[in-house]
């Protein structure tokens, strides 16, 4: 294959000792970066790795996009019960990695998600209809990429990862000051397109920053099963990136750290990985049994460690949050679960036609005629339906089954 | 769009020089040089200098398309002529190759990628097919992907295991994509032009057998739009569909049936993906009969579509059943044995027999 050319990068490092020349990797710490523990007490000493608490303002800006994003999604839960939605990933127990992460970008900055990160799009602005009719199923994705700087949430694991180190890259060669942040779960290490991502963002020193949020299961494979690792964030070493350990579950450590890493991103320091250590607290799907998987005692376990009440504990003993501003708050999520619920208790209209509108930038006389078919046989349902004036029939066909010429 | 110094893309120490491409090295597409004897490899260099020279967005990257010029020298002095932030080596790694340049699309730039050999784009196959050719479809057309994927393949030139696949039938089954082959030098710049001009995914499948054939060609030229099938040789008697590799195979099967009084109409496809029904159903039409050659193994094999969309269309106007002439449903095979395997003119021409005329 390449075989030359990887030679002559061996060869040249060997003989130029440009291994000792580069920057010396970060090594993550053997414990989670934290800066408030579990009991909503300000972490000191080394657990903190030198980064300092966010701002109060910071602090209740990520306080109120978690209680906001915990609400969402139960009342997205609720209504995948119901059957509104054909499915929904939960990130109940999560809210500190997506949040503290999101809110460490600037305007300009990329998002790229995968199918879990939901909240992560709601805390960006898109209106939660938009970030449901993929789970509806109306189409798969319902929001404009350019106008939020989100990608479409990636199903296949990993594969987003390499769409922002390409993005990164192209906005480094323009010249602007674009930082990407790709979210991937401890499942998606394993794929070898995270390999690819890492190993090409730190060549080409892409202004990337992973966040890999470990929550413990790859549905139902827990992480001893995943990776042999220490932490997934000691493989930042291997690919000559700075990694991190966090607590997944601390906002105020996930919002530092990523935010160092986006300012070192975009200050031209390339790439860095970092591992937040979470759990999700919901099933998989709505279509998983987790207890086939996991024992009542470890959920429970970490139902104590919750992100959300740990910064609420820590603001109110701060001061920072009062009576007023938590009702007000608790409030502001209310109306948005009620808009949620409207949303989703209204039947999409959709038009069938629109299934060949977006295939190809250029015409195609195939697809053309197979709307024109299409279009002929809705014609059909809908005249028979009238006549029969009964429900809508989706057994009448066009005189012409499959006749495309 | 700045261009950047050696270390666009990278730390490390980067070969070649980064220099903005002046007037006197890239040859000006506007002027029409005087016909000379042109390669197909010759020609796809020439299409993407001038590419690279026309529009800013435009990147070149892959393994060994740097310095080298790609191992079949495709991307020669590109690199020297453009630098490190237009043309480069990657890491080796398909997936990323692909991925890569999905992410820079989405960012306006118009990549122009090498999978090397055919066999060696499967690892990208999941990036090709889940994403590149979906996205447009997922964003409901708010995400256009215009990314060319170079894929030298089929065999003929005695690559060993993986170097001679005809990956065809996975990206012609694959909404979202157009795929193309040219068989000529001609084509192969008008088409790779074109390919990088489009808004859509290309899938740019090069014959490697066919690098070296040569034609007279005056640069810059554009021959019928990609998505055309091209009549190459009039006949009465039966339509030869062909392309890429095949379509020598089909011109050289034409004049051997002509010492043998058959008169052949022979179509080069160019475009597989979308199909030009108009051109091959007009040929049909006039000879009655039709055969489909191709390289890949025949089951469920590309022949298999165009057999079934000629017999849909043209049935009441074909004399026999259309056949195929492809390769064994074998793995592709060492060296020593591709020959047996390869379609040849002599057994076009033992296929045409076994109908009754």
């Amino acid at each position: 294959m390449a075989l030359a050319s990887l030679v002559a990068l061996l060869h040249d490092d060997i003989m130029n000792d440009d291994v000792a020349a580069r920057a010396e990797p970060v090594r993550p710490t053997q414990k989670p970066i934290r800066l408030i523990d579990e009991k909503g007490v300000p972490v000191e000493g080394a657990e903190r790795a030198g980064f300092v608490l966010p701002e109060p303002e910071m602090l209740l800006d990520l306080y109120r996009g978690m209680v906001l994003a915990r609400r969402f999604d139960v009342q997205v839960t609720a209504l995948t019960r119901q059957g509104r939605l054909a499915t929904y990933p939960s990130a109940f127990g999560q809210e500190a990695c997506e949040i503290g992460a999101v809110r460490s970008l600037g305007e300009q900055d990329w998002l790229f998600p995968t199918y879990r990160d939901s909240i992560a799009l709601l805390t960006r602005g898109v209106p939660p209809e938009q970030i449901l009719s993929s789970f509806r199923g109306d189409w798969h994705m319902g929001f404009d990429p350019y106008e939020h700087r989100i990608s479409p949430q990636a199903t296949p694991l990993a594969t987003q990862a390499l769409h922002a180190v390409g993005l990164a890259t192209a906005a480094k060669l323009k010249g602007d000051d674009v930082v990407a942040l790709t979210l991937l779960g401890d499942g998606a290490t394993s794929e070898g397109d995270a390999h690819e991502a890492f190993n090409f963002a730190s060549v080409w020193q892409a202004p990337v920053v992973f966040v890999v949020q470990n929550n413990g299961y790859a549905i139902s494979v827990p992480f001893a099963k995943q990776s042999h690792a220490r932490t997934l964030a000691d493989r930042a070493i291997g690919y000559g990136m700075p990694g991190y350990f966090v607590d997944g579950n601390d906002v105020a450590a996930m919002h530092a750290v990523t935010s160092a890493a986006v300012q070192n991103a975009r200050s031209g320091g390339g790439p860095t990985l970092i591992e937040g250590l979470t759990y999700r607290i919901e099933s998989h799907t709505n279509s998983d049994d987790p207890t086939r998987y996991r024992s009542k005692d470890e959920v429970a376990h970490w139902k104590t460690l919750d992100p959300v009440a740990r910064l609420e504990t820590y603001l109110r003993a701060s001061g920072a949050l009062g009576d007023e501003l938590r009702q007000e708050i608790a409030d502001a999520a209310e109306e948005l679960a009620g808009a949620t619920r409207d949303a989703m208790n209204t039947n999409p209209v959709l038009d069938p036609l629109e299934l060949f509108d977006h295939v190809y930038a250029a015409e195609r006389p195939a697809l053309r005629e197979q709307r024109a078919f299409l279009e002929r046989e809705l014609a059909a349902t809908v005249s028979t339906a009238s006549v029969s004036s009964g429900s809508v029939s989706t057994a009448s066909v066009s005189a012409e089954p499959g006749s495309t010429s | 769009m700045t261009i950047l110094d050696d270390n666009a893309l990278g730390t490390s120490a980067a070969t070649g020089s980064a220099l903005t491409p002046s007037p006197s090295a890239v040859a000006s597409p506007g002027t029409p040089a005087a016909p000379a004897p042109l390669s197909i490899a010759g020609a796809l260099n020439a299409a993407l200098r001038d590419a690279l020279a026309d529009d800013p967005s435009v990147v070149v990257f892959g393994e060994d398309v740097g310095p080298l010029g790609g191992v079949f020298r495709v991307t020669d002095a590109l690199h020297a002529t453009f630098g490190e932030s237009r043309v480069w080596d990657s890491p080796l790694a398909e997936s990323g190759i692909v991925g890569t340049a999905i992410g820079m699309a989405m960012y306006g730039l118009r990549p122009v990628i090498e999978m090397q050999f055919d066999a060696f784009s499967y690892p990208a196959f999941e990036q090709i097919t889940s994403h590149l050719a979906k996205m447009r479809n997922r964003t409901r057309g708010r995400v256009s992907l215009p990314v060319v994927i170079r894929i030298p393949y089929a065999g003929g030139i005695g690559g060993v295991e993986h170097h001679s696949d005809s990956s065809e039938a996975y990206w012609t089954h694959t909404p979202g994509l157009t795929v193309v082959t040219p068989s000529n030098p001609a084509d192969a710049y008008s088409m790779l032009r074109e390919a990088i001009a489009s808004d859509d995914p290309v899938i740019f499948l090069e014959p490697k057998s066919r690098y070296w054939s040569k034609d007279a060609v005056a640069l810059p030229v554009r021959t019928a739009p990609m998505t055309r099938a091209q009549v190459l040789r009039e006949g009465t008697d039966v339509t030869l569909i062909a392309y890429g590799p095949t379509v020598k195979t089909a011109l050289e099967a034409a004049t051997l049936g002509e010492a043998e009084g058959l008169s052949v109409e022979v179509v080069d496809l160019r475009s597989l993906s979308p199909f030009d029904d108009e051109t091959v159903g007009a040929s049909v039409r006039k000879t009655g009969r039709a055969a489909v050659i191709h390289e890949a193994a025949q089951f469920g094999g590309y022949g298999a579509e165009v057999a079934a969309r000629v017999t849909e269309r043209q049935f009441f106007h074909l004399q026999a059943p259309i056949l195929r002439i492809a390769g064994f449903d074998v793995p592709f095979p060492s060296p020593q044995l591709e020959e047996h395997h390869l379609p040849t003119a002599e057994r076009v021409l033992a296929a045409l027999d076994t109908w009754e005329w």
